[in-house]
């Protein structure tokens, strides 16, 4: 190894401790907002936007019990294992302005595969915890995810290959190649339909990848009184909401690469240092928006559903939806 | 091919739950095989304790029976107590007893409502349907100086007039209400993601209906036509044609699913609108209580002797009081019987082959009260382990019982 990429080496290092220290005050902020919106909209007062901070904290002093038929490792794995493969997700997403860390080695079809794993995890958690309530919890979770993959993936393969079309040569799954071409531009009236029908897609998968009212079916407070997560508590428990809060960060982002990666500055004429200060402010003020139609409103506006409607609802209608979207974009091309 | 099965405890402390009571389920995937109840957990003592009192005290408890049927246990109670002691109640009262009964009505059908919006995780429902029950617990606070538990009821009539000023008050709650119709429709009886989660589900055939003897509303949206109000008029509701609404009356047909119970509460709620607006047209000029010196009424009671019988159409159902007086300060007998104790059997029919995600929703349906309903547990003093009766050992004690009464 040269002295060079030794450097660089521990730059990233750096980077990436900056980076998941960020995303998850991030996270835990645009929670507070996400509940504070919540509450406005059904008329509550609701908590302090720093209410997440104060539950984080609150739930690291509290005694950390694993069960006794439990299986430790697993059960105390799980929620680390979560957080982890989603804060590495931070690493291979731009935001706004600022370039990915990792942006070259990894791609899309990574962050797929990541995007998974806190899914698995919360099974793993579910399963080896011991309780009949975690357990439906947890295959509740499993037929969830394998419903909801196949539409995100659709989704993703959609927007890449026709990105190749048009730039042959490019790495098409990269997410620096994707938000600097938007599908938007490709593509004549016809795909710029296909390509709604993709957003709306990523749109609907996302209450279900941050467990959240109308999919929160696996957790499902009333029936299995917190389902995968009803014997966590204490240290497991906040990591599992710490990984939560940064999925939501990530859902966020990812939408906003694939679909809205413009920028503001150029078009109020400020350069320099300003115009990147610019540009992060609004990356956030866009975070918002999408995190307010992707969680909250979708939150507010609908009931639980039941595993067999959730199913069907990803697996019929919404992978529909997104075939269709790629059909369009094809026809589109086509013609 | 035999079905595996896998066991879950529903109760007696859980989310979906506001009363301890506890099922255990036989579950195969996520479908319901079958379905054990095992209640007793909420037992008070509460007749008995009734005994030790004189009967005006005894008002004061039968409002604490529950905390959302507190105009209905009161009611049944005065009835029966005036039934078995020969008093007359002023129509005055009548009426005032009528406009407090029907007041709760409404405020307990839109608990409930919020409620079942709760357990299928429709919090935003349940905020907006307690917001609209509010106006109605200011209106009681304005009547009766409290939000539950009025203090309203007594024997021979009520303790607190509803005088002149308190009608533009009650006025502008009324057509509060008949305005909230909309959105309480919109809310509960359109919107698609509650008509997909109640539609089929939890369903109750009107044999059921009739075999297990469901009361109230439960028995409403299978079909019956039953309501007390209307069988046996009383009070100020034998001036009025009240008939049982059954969810036919909106949508056509009778399913006697969960759907067809938020049709018919909702429903109830406007004919209450409507009872209390006839109630304070025709309202009489007169006294309020037949007695008002109480230690007068007392040593009337205390002379009394004889049984009564009090119904009154509660908002879960029909609500009995039994009293027996027997020349003394205190009741010999006591029996209150609430209509969740009717209702409970209406779950095995509704639970059957459900899934596992209907649970919560089903057993909200039926308004379930265990605090009203749990009269006895039969507990072994020594182990402290909990009884469970044949039906023919009950029935010995039931027949046992009934002869030391009448004796």
């Amino acid at each position: 190894m040269s002295g060079g990429s030794i450097i660089i080496f521990i730059l990233n290092i750096f980077g990436a401790l900056i980076i998941a220290i960020l995303g998850i005050l991030v996270g835990l902020f645009y929670k507070g907002i996400d509940r504070k919106l919540a509450a406005m909209l059904q008329s509550r007062v609701g908590p302090p936007i720093r209410q997440p901070f104060l539950d984080f904290f609150k739930l690291m002093i509290k005694e950390n019990i694993v069960p006794e038929n439990a299986i430790p490792w697993v059960f105390n794995g799980a929620p680390v294992l979560a957080l982890v493969s989603t804060v590495t997700i931070l690493f291979y997403i731009p935001f706004g302005p600022i370039p990915a860390l990792l942006g070259d080695s990894g791609d899309l079809i990574l962050i797929a595969y990541l995007l998974a794993i806190p899914a698995i995890a919360l099974v793993a958690g579910g399963f080896s915890s011991g309780s009949t309530y975690a357990s439906i919890g947890a295959q509740r979770e499993m037929v969830l995810m394998m419903s909801y993959e196949l539409p995100l993936v659709t989704t993703i393969i959609g927007l890449g290959w026709r990105l190749n079309l048009a730039y042959p040569g490019l790495k098409v799954f990269s997410l620096a190649a994707l938000s600097t071409n938007p599908i938007w531009g490709l593509v004549g009236p016809l795909g710029f339909l296909g390509a709604l029908l993709l957003l709306l897609t990523l749109v609907i998968v996302t209450p279900a990848e941050l467990s959240i009212v109308p999919f929160d079916i696996p957790e499902a407070e009333t029936e299995l009184a917190g389902g995968v997560l009803v014997e966590y508590s204490g240290r497991n428990l906040a990591l599992f909401e710490l990984s939560n809060a940064v999925k939501m960060i990530v859902m966020g982002t990812l939408t906003i690469a694939l679909f809205f990666p413009y920028n503001i500055a150029h078009l109020l004429s400020i350069t320099g240092f300003f115009a990147y200060i610019i540009n992060i402010l609004f990356f956030f003020f866009k975070l918002f928006i999408v995190i307010f139609f992707e969680a909250t409103l979708i939150r507010v506006a609908l009931a639980r559903l039941k595993i067999d409607q959730a199913s069907t609802a990803y697996l019929i209608f919404l992978s529909a939806t997104s075939l269709m979207g790629l059909l369009l974009i094809a026809i589109d091309y086509i013609i | 091919m035999s079905i595996s099965t896998y066991k879950i405890p529903i109760g007696p402390i859980h989310p979906s739950l506001a009363e301890p009571m506890t099922f255990n389920f036989e579950i195969s995937g996520e479908k319901i095989q079958s379905v054990d109840l095992a209640p007793g957990d909420n037992h008070r003592g509460i007749e008995f304790m009734g005994r030790n009192r004189n009967i005006v005290q005894i008002i004061y408890l039968a409002e604490r029976i529950c905390g959302i049927c507190s105009a209905s246990h009161p009611f049944a109670f005065c009835r029966a107590v005036e039934n078995a002691a020969g008093i007359e109640v002023p129509p005055r009262a009548e009426y005032i007893r009528v406009i407090i009964a029907e007041l709760e009505r409404i405020h307990s059908h839109i608990l409930w409502a919020g409620i079942a919006a709760e357990e299928l995780g429709f919090n935003s429902v349940l905020y907006l349907s307690w917001k609209v029950r509010e106006e109605v617990l200011d209106l009681l606070e304005i009547l009766t100086g409290n939000r539950i538990n009025y203090g309203m009821y007594m024997i021979g009539g009520v303790r607190r007039d509803i005088s002149e000023e308190h009608m533009p008050r009650i006025m502008k709650t009324l057509q509060y209400y008949k305005d909230a119709y909309q959105t309480l429709e919109d809310v509960f009886l359109k919107d698609p993601s509650i008509a997909l989660r109640t539609k089929n589900v939890g369903i109750m055939t009107y044999e059921d209906a009739l075999h297990l003897t469901s009361v109230g509303p439960t028995a409403r949206a299978s079909g019956v036509k039953k309501d007390v109000r209307q069988d046996q008029p009383y009070s100020a509701y034998a001036d009025m044609d009240i008939k049982a609404i059954t969810p036919d009356i909106y949508s056509g047909e009778v399913n006697g699913d969960v759907y067809d119970r938020i049709i018919v509460r909702i429903l109830e709620v406007f004919q209450s609108v409507q009872i209390i607006e006839y109630c304070l047209d025709n309202l009489p000029e007169g006294e309020i209580l037949s007695e008002p010196k109480i230690v007068k009424l007392l040593g009337t009671l205390k002379k009394a002797k004889g049984e009564g019988v009090g119904r009154h159409e509660a908002p879960r159902g029909e609500v009995i009081h039994y009293i027996k007086l027997n020349e003394s300060e205190n009741p010999e007998v006591w029996k209150a019987r609430a209509p969740t104790y009717n209702n409970l059997m209406s779950w095995l029919p509704m639970l059957q082959r459900q899934e596992i995600a209907d649970i919560p929703i089903v057993i909200a349906s039926i308004d379930p009260c265990i605090g009203c309903m749990d009269r006895v547990t039969l507990v072994d003093s020594n182990t402290s382990k909990k009884q469970v009766l044949t039906r023919e050992e009950l029935m010995k004690l039931s027949i046992a019982k009934t002869r030391r009464i009448l004796k």
